[in-house]
């Protein structure tokens, strides 16, 4: 009974990080549509990077959260 | 401590060794150690405390003092910016004003030079004038000369004109009244001393 | 679970969070000195000594040291200005303490055998708790019932308002989670990332590859510091200004 919560706990782990994906899918869609858009308009690139970041910051903090899920199924349940 | 929670579940001659098991492991490798709690009071005491330090010190020291600085800075800048400015302004304002002097003296050149110019102008004018009246003067003696000539030249030619016309006309035989032959002589040399 | 030790390694990536009393081995009580005290403690002195001891001649053209103290006012500053408008820089100060300490504490937290005190949820759970309750007081104390106008779109469609309203809302009481959780989910992650590549370092045949990685997530984390330092403060500006603007 113990190992067959261990092993639930393990794969809800390891598949808590498939988000991770996401995220990071997220984090480069962020930046490449900024880099495109900077490159078509670079006087204007200067005065988005605060929302670069900010958009970084949400789609990261996604990502954040499946590994922190892991962490919890791995350490604290 | 959540294991424990866990272990709940499992049946209760497991319920023992596992507790055993698990007081092992907090001892060993207590989980999260984010999650114990027992920490919380203390890490949010020392936190506010350290917080509110530097808050004080940011807004009482820090940020004032940098703040000024750098206003210090933006006004010292100005300064040489307007300092900069005034002395571009003076260096135009003496190109003007040596512009302006090299005027001034080609103005007054061109004075000299205009009066200069009048006062040889009146000279010669006045030697012109003078040349003038003088071969004036003397194209009228010489005119008077000449008609005097002419005249004193006619009454030559009237007078031997008047003696011939006599001695003529007494060695033709008649006697020459000379009432009348100044009268033919006059009328024909009208004719030709016009 | 994650500390049996498997073929000689021993994988403790969490043993670095522990908090623990600076003297002695006692237990730890709300006054205690521990070594998170200790790493905020030295953060807060790293903090004087940038921004009070380095500024401390004043000079028009300034030292190395006074440079990166202006550095991180003028960035600071233009960042609250930038997103709160003129009416933010009430609260420069506060924002600018938000970012030093947490910029400070994950820098400090980098140094070998340091404590992250960033990685605490409860101590980032405290930082984003104060700005969302400053943050909402200041809403209401500013705008009074008109800072519901927050919640409330009126640039869609009527119909749509209250849907879009209680996810509005449910977004606004996520934020202080989020908030914390970012920071300290992503600091502690490097952490535990460099850990668990060290554990690898105990079998030589592995070692120079797990060197080689701890030196990569090293400079990974130096710029994740940063980030994350400038986001938490971004973000603050911006729930800031939507205190102070809640115009939608």
């Amino acid at each position: 009974m113990e190992n067959l919560g261990q092993l639930g706990q393990y794969l809800g782990a390891g598949l808590a990080c498939i988000g991770m994906a996401g995220a990071a899918m997220g984090v480069g869609n962020v930046a490449g549509n900024y880099l495109s858009g900077a490159l078509r308009n670079p006087s204007a690139a200067a005065s988005q990077t605060a929302t670069l970041f900010i958009g970084m910051a949400f789609a990261e903090a996604l990502g954040i959260f499946s590994f922190l899920v892991a962490l919890l199924l791995l350490f604290a349940v | 401590m959540f294991s424990l929670l866990q272990q709940t579940a499992a049946d209760a001659a497991h319920e023992a060794e596992a507790a055993v098991s698990a007081a092992a492991e907090a001892a060993n490798a207590p989980g999260m150690p984010q999650l114990n709690t027992d920490y919380f009071g203390n890490l949010i005491f020392w936190l506010l405390v350290v917080l509110a330090v530097i808050y004080w010190v940011l807004s009482r020291i820090a940020l004032p003092r940098i703040g000024g600085v750098l206003s210090d800075r933006q006004g010292a800048i100005t300064g040489d910016l307007v300092a900069a400015e005034e002395f571009k302004h003076k260096a135009k304002e003496a190109e003007a004003a040596y512009d302006k002097a090299l005027a001034d003296a080609r103005a007054e050149a061109q004075k000299i030079v205009a009066a200069n110019k009048a006062e040889i102008q009146k000279d010669l004018d006045a030697a012109i004038a003078k040349a003038d009246a003088e071969i004036a003067a003397r194209a009228a003696e010489s005119e008077k000369r000449i008609s005097e000539i002419r005249a004193s030249a006619a009454e030559d030619a009237r007078s031997v004109a008047r003696e011939v016309t006599a001695a003529l006309v007494e060695n033709f035989g008649g006697a020459a009244d000379p009432g009348q032959v100044n009268d033919a002589v006059d009328q024909r040399l009208k004719g030709a001393l016009q | 679970m994650a500390t049996e030790e498997a073929g000689g390694l021993a994988f403790h990536p969490m043993e670095q969070f522990e908090v623990a009393p600076l003297f002695g081995d006692g237990p730890v009580s709300w006054y205690t000195p521990t070594n998170a005290t200790l790493w905020m403690a030295l953060s807060a002195l790293a903090i004087v000594g940038l921004l009070v001891v380095g500024t401390r001649g004043r000079a028009i053209v300034p030292n190395r040291v006074q440079s990166i103290a202006e550095l991180l006012y003028g960035m600071v500053r233009k960042m609250v200005e930038d997103v709160t408008g003129k009416d933010g820089l009430k609260y420069f100060p506060y924002v600018m303490t938000l970012f030093c300490f947490i910029l400070f504490a994950n820098f400090l937290g980098l140094l070998p055998k340091s404590f992250s005190p960033t990685s605490q949820i409860a101590i980032t759970g405290v930082l984003a708790a104060l700005v969302f309750v400053g943050v909402t007081v200041l809403g209401f104390v500013k705008n009074g019932a008109h800072f519901l106008g927050l919640f409330w779109v009126s640039s869609a469609p009527l119909a749509l308002r209250p849907v879009l309203a209680v996810i509005e809302l449910i977004s606004y009481f996520v934020r202080p989670v989020s908030h914390s959780i970012r920071l300290a989910g992503n600091i502690m992650a490097g952490h535990a990332v460099i850990k668990v590549f060290a554990a690898f370092a105990a079998v030589a045949a592995l070692a120079p590859i797990s060197i080689l990685a701890i030196v990569a997530v090293y400079g990974l984390e130096v710029l994740v510091c940063l980030i994350q330092a400038y986001v938490f403060t971004i973000l603050t500006c911006v729930y800031l200004k939507d205190a102070l603007h809640p115009a939608h």
